[in-house]
């Protein structure tokens, strides 16, 4: 073997090598989170994290029982927005559209995906937090539930595109009629997919915190309602950080290590549902 | 296609197709309907948030103008606002994400894409996008009782004593800042590139690395000199879309940054970005114009995203369709 080649095929051994440590090291982040956030929040995290509110300033002890809530509420409230929305249009896609019109609306869905979330925010408070003249669970709400619409659509058309044709042209061979065939053929064939979008989006908006700064805005009592400002996990992680007391940092962990893993148990479902078989049948 | 007859617009009957009222009497044309408004409201939603961003930012762009941009004076107490040291920070905070992304991202896509057998592929694209899933307050947290503690402790202290004639490295070390935040966005979009880079790898055609090895190019050779070329395009596209992303980001980058309008050539000083100041001042925002800036900001942050995401698109269509063609580029 002469120079040339040993050095080539060591340049070749220590450059694979090399992007096997690279992703090595991005994988061994999510575990070193996952790591940080058990060891820190385990220790913080206890009973009165969830039934308690948060104390006065100066006080420690105290928990997040009404982040917890609000948090719920908020997320009812976007997926009553975003899942309607994302399922139904994605039928209007797959199955009655066709050419300009889908064209559009697949363009509008891809563009509103792009928007960062803070400036989903904006307009969530131009739009809402205005006209009722105050920061709302409503408007928190509604910010997340516009986020929610084109992850569910765009996937779940996709999951209905997949539907085997034969299966349509089968149903309609037995007189069924559009609507029925969809209603009892598509959507059924289809819903392991669809289930999986719909968890995906609200495991993607559980964690946003940007948009409702100023729609929710935060709130360190009871929200009664839906037309009050309220806390939310994410947002009581973000001023909980960056307070200069030790026990909000302490509790910042314990509200991490809740979300993160609410948000990773979500993914992992919603992962497990389309491998346990195929999305949609194979024709 | 079988179908065609019935999903002709409902301009009226097609002959050899089922009447109008027929149709309507099973529910086709309602569920048309029903489902045509719900794709609509798609649409008026996305006009609807664009006009507000227009409009609500229309004192501030007849006043200000193109200095908007040119000004480096962000100040509410004279109503004076210049918008070039959150430009300057979102710049910077991506370039220096995009520096070490880059290169993390496309090595990790190459294994995944090339060498690691499919299970093991697989199982690490799974982990990926756990990571991807996690949300960014999540990294602001880690980054300001991880990140930031490091950065001041060693980190920026070693960089001083080594690089320390280079402008970038000079001046105090508070921990947070550019340097940090662009840390911080590095391993936010790391996940994205990934991603996005193994799909593109993935579908360079198998006989573009079989002729390369054939000819003698070692593993590596046939990798670095043939496949990545090939997917060149579209793994800019991952990068374009990883970049939209740092621009956009804001909780991770608002919690490290320091919060300062401040435009320095060092890395260490504390700044702010278009999103920071955002997030930050906008519940604080007394008086129309302070308000209206901050949502041309915000229009200023969606043109940009808008531009970043759709070059991604492009980049990323051409490369998989060429990618799934016979194989002949």
């Amino acid at each position: 073997m002469n120079s040339r080649l040993r050095w080539r095929k060591f340049v070749s051994n220590f450059m694979l090598t090399m992007t096997g440590i690279c992703a090595v090291v991005a994988v061994s982040v999510l575990f070193f989170i996952l790591g940080y956030l058990v060891y820190h929040g385990g220790t913080s995290i206890n009973w009165n994290f969830f039934t308690k509110l948060p104390t006065p300033v100066g006080e420690t002890g105290g928990g997040m029982a009404n982040a917890i809530v609000g948090s719920a509420k908020l997320l009812l409230l976007a997926s009553l927005i975003g899942v309607p929305i994302g399922f139904f249009g994605a039928i209007y896609l797959s199955e009655f559209s066709g050419g300009t019109v889908a064209f559009i609306v697949r363009y509008a869905a891809d563009l509103l995906n792009g928007v960062p979330s803070i400036v989903i925010g904006i307009f969530a408070y131009d739009f809402v937090v205005l006209p009722f003249k105050h920061f709302s669970t409503f408007a928190g709400g509604f910010a997340l539930g516009l986020m929610m619409i084109p992850i569910t659509l765009r996937s779940t058309e996709g999951f209905l595109h997949a539907v085997p044709r034969e299966l349509r042209e089968g149903a309609m061979a037995l007189g069924a009629s559009k609507s029925r065939t969809i209603a009892t053929v598509i959507v059924p064939a289809a819903y392991r997919g669809i289930l999986t979008a719909m968890l995906l989006a609200f495991a993607r908006v559980a964690g946003e915190t940007a948009p409702l700064l100023f729609t929710s805005f935060g709130n360190r009592f009871w929200s009664p309602g839906w037309n009050q400002p309220t806390a939310a996990l994410p947002e009581m992680i973000f001023r909980y950080a960056l307070a200069p007391y030790e026990d909000w940092h302490r509790q910042a962990w314990a509200a991490g290590l809740v979300l993160l893993g609410l948000i990773l148990v979500v993914n992992i479902i919603a992962r497990g549902i389309l491998a346990r078989g195929n999305a949609v049948p194979r024709s | 296609m079988a179908t065609t007859t019935t999903t002709v617009p409902s301009a009226g009957p097609v002959a050899g197709s089922r009447s109008f009222l027929s149709r309507l009497r099973d529910g086709d044309e309602i569920a048309r309907l029903i489902t045509f408004l719900f794709a609509a409201s798609v649409v008026l939603v996305t006009l609807l948030l664009v006009f507000e961003l227009w409009q609500g930012s229309v004192l501030a762009r007849h006043k200000f103008g193109f200095d908007f941009f040119l000004t480096k004076v962000w100040d509410p107490v004279f109503d004076q606002f210049g918008a070039l040291p959150f430009i300057y920070g979102t710049m910077v905070t991506s370039v220096v994400a995009l520096l070490i992304a880059i290169p993390l991202g496309i090595g990790a896509a190459i294994f995944l894409a090339e060498l690691a057998p499919q299970k093991i592929s697989d199982t690490l694209q799974f982990f990926i996008d756990l990571l991807a899933a996690v949300p960014s307050v999540i990294y602001g947290l880690l980054g300001v009782f991880i990140v930031i503690p490091l950065m001041r402790e060693y980190i920026q202290p070693a960089l001083k004593t080594t690089f320390g004639f280079l402008p970038f490295f000079q001046g105090p070390v508070y921990g947070m800042g550019f340097l940090t935040a662009g840390i911080v966005l590095a391993i936010m979009i790391i996940p994205y590139i990934i991603s996005v880079s193994r799909e593109i790898l993935l579908s360079v055609p198998r006989d573009q690395r079989e002729a390369a090895l054939a000819l003698g190019a070692t593993r590596w050779e046939s990798t670095w000199k043939v496949v990545v070329p090939f997917a060149r395009t579209g793994i800019l596209g991952s990068v374009f879309l990883a970049l939209a992303r740092a621009v956009g980001e804001t909780m991770a980058v608002t919690m490290v940054i320091g919060n300062a309008p401040t435009i320095s050539a060092s890395l260490f000083s504390p700044g702010d970005s278009i999103a920071s100041v955002i997030a930050n001042q906008f519940t604080e925002a007394t008086g129309d114009l302070y308000l209206q800036s901050l949502i041309e900001l915000g229009l200023v942050l969606f043109l940009l995203t808008f531009i970043l995401n759709g070059l991604a698109r492009l980049l990323i269509l051409v490369t998989t369709q060429r990618g799934s063609g016979t194989g002949l580029a």
